[in-house]
């Protein structure tokens, strides 16, 4: 019983709307950022790069979206064949990296050999992710921007755009999108990871992995803010991009192990190309 | 801001490389991954990830402790040789090594028969009269001349002989970088540090691994063997004695390769006696009866007339093993045999390889194989983190590697020990029933498929 009032406290408690919209208003760095987002993720800053920290699920999670990335890329034909099977399938490829944090995906794309640019609405994470790829000798071009301001300056720039565990903590989806979208080359790929709008992800996604297991710091995530696959398909439509494959994800909390499943009511991978 | 970007970072990478160089005013260099040791396991390796083509912008250094030697092609064998199972002549022949062992030579094996001195028990893998090989017969040195010889075409991996270490520095909880210190002081650095250095491996030492060990008590006498009659010799040869087996490898149609594994003071004396002598003993250890039990007599013919019965039985034609004329003149030597595992193959910035993991009884001709195993599986592991874009020291992906290795050497090695512990007694009821148990094994196909399959 207690743990259901507890459960169901935390969801009235986030649904609050006079707590959203002063979010909203004091976000001023553009519409589809969240400001409680950004300190949120402002606390865990300095654990970024801890392979044990609360970042550990999306180091981990790396095993399943750089393939991912790469494969999408190999299967649309934008990889030449000469870099098939090297160390750097990549090379010659722009990859925008929107919401980068610290920078954990875009380093492995850099490794592989893309031109990456990382953006995220958090000046401090970017500083972090800024010292952390030159330390490894990584050229990478990180700024502190929001994707509409970004999109502007660089459209039709990037061969592929990754918007990976970010549209869960975006405010306005479907400027969020668009401008995805527009800074995609024609035949360019996006490639999102996000959770579903389930009541299994509402469980297991945030009530266990936050307050039961604590393994992702609390208020990491706020349920309201999760996309169901086809309505995202639909935003995606919108803005003349067809989705090409989605894939359900699962995560291993014990083993700290993603896998591929068929089921996508808690985690999904969508890879989605931009139409001529 | 793009510009200025990369600048800062270029500059970055100039001042570390500089650093690099000149820290502590002695050479100093940085390779992705250095391989210690430059046996047949570490020249696999070195050879193996220089062929990658996930790897192949990875700087690679193998580190040996003695000077080059030639390959001489000399007329006359060498006593040491290794059983390659087909999964490692695979390896060799993708790596382009087999050309040159073809060029040479090499004795293919195409059936193995096993017996036991203490009863009449016996069973046989493959088949002499088949294409199908068991394995292949190559000397330690040409094998390693093969891949020295290979290595010399992967343009990004480096050989340094006569560099001895002193010094391993694996990274502590901060840092990512090996430090290796050579005894004429110079300094290397790596990501990622794969100790091939052997039984007594240092760099198992300096990862301070909970290693298992313990010794045979026996000592393994090899040598270069005679045969009376030329016969197509295509069959390897394994007799259970009381003291250890006895094992003949085939080398040509007239020369075989000796494995004997026996107690140290009769190893001792059998290296100390005259040639003759050695020969005489040798073909009594092969042909001698020894006094068995009549109720393992008794046991084992009725258990066989009962295979007969349910047409288990092959009657296959009896195959005698060969008798030895001579021995190759100074072609005698002994090395003591000991049993070792490490519980980790793995740590920061380190991997373990071949018999720097694990050491195991020559009496399945396994040893080298287990080492050329882990060698595939490390490169491809390896090349799938890198590919992965991760960095090739991530602990997650050498990770897959011990599971991987460990998955399959435990269960070969707890095979090969409990082979070991079988036949080293002499007790009645042991060798009743190890001999009914060769004999149930020669008559059930598939049990010998699934021995012959976690053996290659």
């Amino acid at each position: 019983m207690h743990f259901g009032i507890a459960f169901d406290m935390s969801i009235v408690l986030r649904r609050t709307p006079l707590w959203s919209c002063l979010h909203k208003s004091l976000s001023s760095i553009g519409a589809t950022v969240d400001k409680q987002e950004i300190e949120n993720f402002e606390k865990i800053t300095d654990e970024w790069w801890s392979q044990f920290g609360p970042t550990k699920g999306l180091h981990s999670l790396n095993k399943l979206r750089v393939p991912f990335v790469r494969d999408g890329l190999v299967n649309e034909g934008v990889v030449s064949k000469e870099y098939l099977n090297t160390s750097a399938p990549l090379k010659g490829l722009s990859i925008l990296d929107v919401g980068c944090g610290g920078g954990i995906l875009s380093e492995s794309l850099s490794r592989l050999g893309a031109n990456v640019t990382g953006i995220d609405a958090n000046s401090r994470i970017i500083d972090v992710a800024k010292k952390h790829a030159e330390k490894n000798c990584l050229q990478i071009n990180y700024c502190s921007t929001a994707i509409e301001d970004h999109s502007q300056q660089y459209n039709g720039c990037y061969d592929a755009v990754v918007a990976s565990e970010i549209v869960e903590h975006v405010t306005e989806k479907d400027k969020f999108v668009e401008a995805c979208a527009r800074c995609l080359k024609p035949c360019g790929s996006i490639f999102i990871t996000t959770i579903n709008k389930t009541f299994w992800a509402n469980l297991l996604a945030v009530y266990v992995t936050e307050n039961i297991l604590e393994v992702v710091p609390r208020g990491t995530h706020q349920v309201e803010k999760f996309i169901a696959p086809h309505k995202l398909q639909r935003l995606l439509e919108d803005n003349n991009i067809r989705a090409k494959l989605i894939h359900g994800m699962v995560y291993n909390i014990v083993t700290n192990r993603w896998s591929w499943c068929s089921n996508i009511s808690i985690n999904y991978a969508l890879h989605g190309v931009k139409l001529k | 801001m793009l510009i200025k970007n990369l600048f800062k970072s270029k500059n970055s990478k100039l001042l570390q490389v500089t650093f690099r160089f000149y820290s502590k005013g002695t050479v100093s260099k940085h390779y992705d991954v250095v391989i210690a040791g430059g046996g047949m396991v570490g020249t696999s390796l070195a050879c193996t990830l220089g062929k990658n083509t996930k790897l192949r912008e990875k700087r690679v250094l193998l580190l040996e402790a003695c000077p080059n030697k030639a390959w001489g092609n000399p007329e006359k064998y060498s006593n040491r040789v290794v059983s390659i199972n087909p999964s490692s002549q695979k390896l060799f022949s993708d790596l382009g090594a087999w050309k040159f062992i073809e060029k040479h030579r090499f004795a293919p094996v195409k059936q193995l028969q096993v017996w036991d001195a203490l009863s009449d028990a016996s069973v046989t893998f493959g088949n002499a009269e088949s294409q199908e090989i068991v394995s292949y017969i190559v000397e330690n040195d040409l094998l390693l001349a093969a891949l020295t010889e290979e290595v010399k075409n992967c343009d990004n991996v480096n050989v340094l002989y006569n560099a001895k270490v002193t010094k391993y520095g694996l990274p502590d909880y901060e840092g990512n970088i090996v430090n290796i210190t050579l005894d004429n002081g110079d300094e290397y650095t790596c990501d990622l540090l794969l100790g091939c250095d052997g039984v007594n491996s240092s760099v198992r030492k300096s990862m301070q691994a909970d290693y298992v060990s313990w010794s045979y008590n026996q000592m393994g006498v090899v040598a270069t063997l005679k045969l009376k009659e030329c016969m197509k010799n295509e069959i390897a040869w394994q007799r259970f004695l009381p003291n250890g087996p006895v094992a003949l490898l085939p080398l040509t149609d007239e020369l075989s390769s000796l494995v004997w594994s026996t107690s140290p003071e009769e190893a001792r004396r059998l290296l100390s006696v005259t040639e003759e002598e050695f020969v005489e003993a040798l073909n009594k250890a092969i042909w001698s009866k020894y006094s068995s039990s009549i109720i393992v007599q008794q046991a084992t013919s009725i258990f066989d007339t009962f295979l007969r019965v349910l047409n288990c039985s092959k009657s296959e034609k009896n195959n005698v093993p060969p008798t030895v004329k001579s021995i190759e003149p100074n072609s005698r030597a002994a090395f003591p045999l000991g049993f070792g595992h490490s519980s980790q193959y793995i740590g920061k910035g380190v991997a373990l390889v071949g018999d720097a993991a694990h050491r195991v009884h020559p009496l399945a001709g396994q040893g080298v194989n287990l080492g050329f195993g882990d060698v595939a599986c490390l490169s491809n592991t390896l090349g799938e983190a890198v590919y992965d874009g991760s960095t090739i020291n991530d602990l997650s992906y050498l990770r897959n590697y011990e599971k991987d290795r460990q998955r399959h050497n435990i269960v070969t090695m707890a095979g090969i020990e409990g082979l070991h512990r079988l036949y080293n007694t002499d007790l009645t009821p042991i060798v009743l029933l190890r001999s009914l148990g060769l004999q149930a094994t020669q008559a059930l196909e598939p049990l010998k498929r699934a021995i012959v399959s976690q053996a290659s």
